[in-house]
């Protein structure tokens, strides 16, 4: 009998530590994922550092209960646009205790480009490029913003952005069409 | 001015791109924790040695303006006080004033007699002195 309860605290703990193990994979692959769409979302490093240690600190305490019917991004990326909707709700409600921001506007963030780019031209193209997309980013509701930075900078399926949005395919699409137009819109008027 | 798919296409390519670089380079900065640990008590505590000097400052305030209040309705009660005495000081020396004023009449009014009475007046003045 002391044996087999024995054998069962064990177990458990094999159990436990494979989770964390496994848990601990997860922070690793999918942590500068959320990070990168948290930053792109609040255009803010510190708060986007934040909000993802939150993520995965709730991601954390919600571990057990995670049956993986979707993946562990897809859920993870629930959490995140949960955490960032809190996040402004607390803020418009306690505006006076949260004045300061450490948010970029949009020609800061447009700095940062990728190597690829070789002449100066070609650089300054992608630049302006980028700031208009900023700009009609920008200017998205919430969640046209949300929908379109997880299809076109996260490259998710409409499928994984419906379930981690909670929102159906067509609405998404509907969302995803608006915010298109809009970056469209923005890119053929400052031509 | 309508822009074609491969235009959007490459900024849609830009952008992803430019976030990328971004976030890779926000991902792995050097972290500067203690700073910035430091930066926000120095701010906490200008924001109390503000608020404390604020209210100190409101507290102090309503205490002079309650004591100036009170001295003005103190200096305004004397004065007040005063008047009512000189005042009532006036009406007695009017008064008293009045009151001789009325007896000088009176005996002046007393010993103006007729002259048929004269002589009895005389008496009564004899009478007196006597």
């Amino acid at each position: 009998m002391a044996a087999g309860t024995a054998l069962d605290a064990m177990a458990i703990t094999t159990a436990e530590d494979a989770a964390a193990q496994e848990f601990a994979r997860v922070v690793q692959k999918h942590r500068p994922q959320i990070f990168r769409f948290l930053l792109a979302s609040t255009r803010d490093v510190d708060l986007a550092e934040t909000l993802t240690q939150e993520c995965f600190l709730k991601a954390h305490r919600n571990w057990a209960s995670f049956r993986g019917e979707s993946s562990a991004m897809t859920w993870l990326m629930r959490i995140a646009i949960n955490l960032q909707k809190d996040h402004w709700r607390n803020r418009r409600m306690q505006f006076w205790r949260t004045t300061r921001t450490n948010g970029v506007d949009v020609d800061e963030a447009s700095e940062w480009l990728s190597s690829g780019e070789s002449s100066v031209e070609q650089k300054l193209l992608a630049r302006e490029r980028v700031s208009q997309v900023w700009t009609a980013v920008k200017s998205l509701s919430e969640r046209q913003r949300t929908v379109f930075l997880m299809r076109y900078v996260e490259e998710q399926d409409l499928n994984e952005i419906a379930t981690a949005t909670g929102l159906s395919e067509g609405t998404v699409k509907a969302h995803l069409s608006r915010a298109v137009a809009r970056v469209r819109l923005e890119l053929g008027g400052k031509r | 001015m309508e822009i074609s798919d491969k235009e959007l296409e490459t900024a849609l390519q830009d952008f992803k791109n430019s976030i990328h670089a971004w976030s890779d380079a926000a991902y792995h900065r050097p972290r500067t924790l203690a700073a910035e640990v430091r930066h926000r008590s120095w701010r906490v505590a200008l924001g109390w040695a503000l608020g404390c000097f604020l209210v100190a400052g409101t507290v102090s305030g309503g205490i002079f303006e309650r004591n100036h209040r009170l001295e003005l309705a103190r200096t305004a009660a004397a004065q007040r006080s005063a008047d009512l005495q000189r005042q009532l000081h006036d009406q007695q020396a009017a008064k008293q004033t009045d009151e001789g004023l009325l007896a000088d009449v009176d005996t002046d009014v007393s010993r103006e007699v007729p002259s048929a009475l004269e002589p009895l007046a005389q008496m009564m003045n004899d009478d007196e002195t006597k």
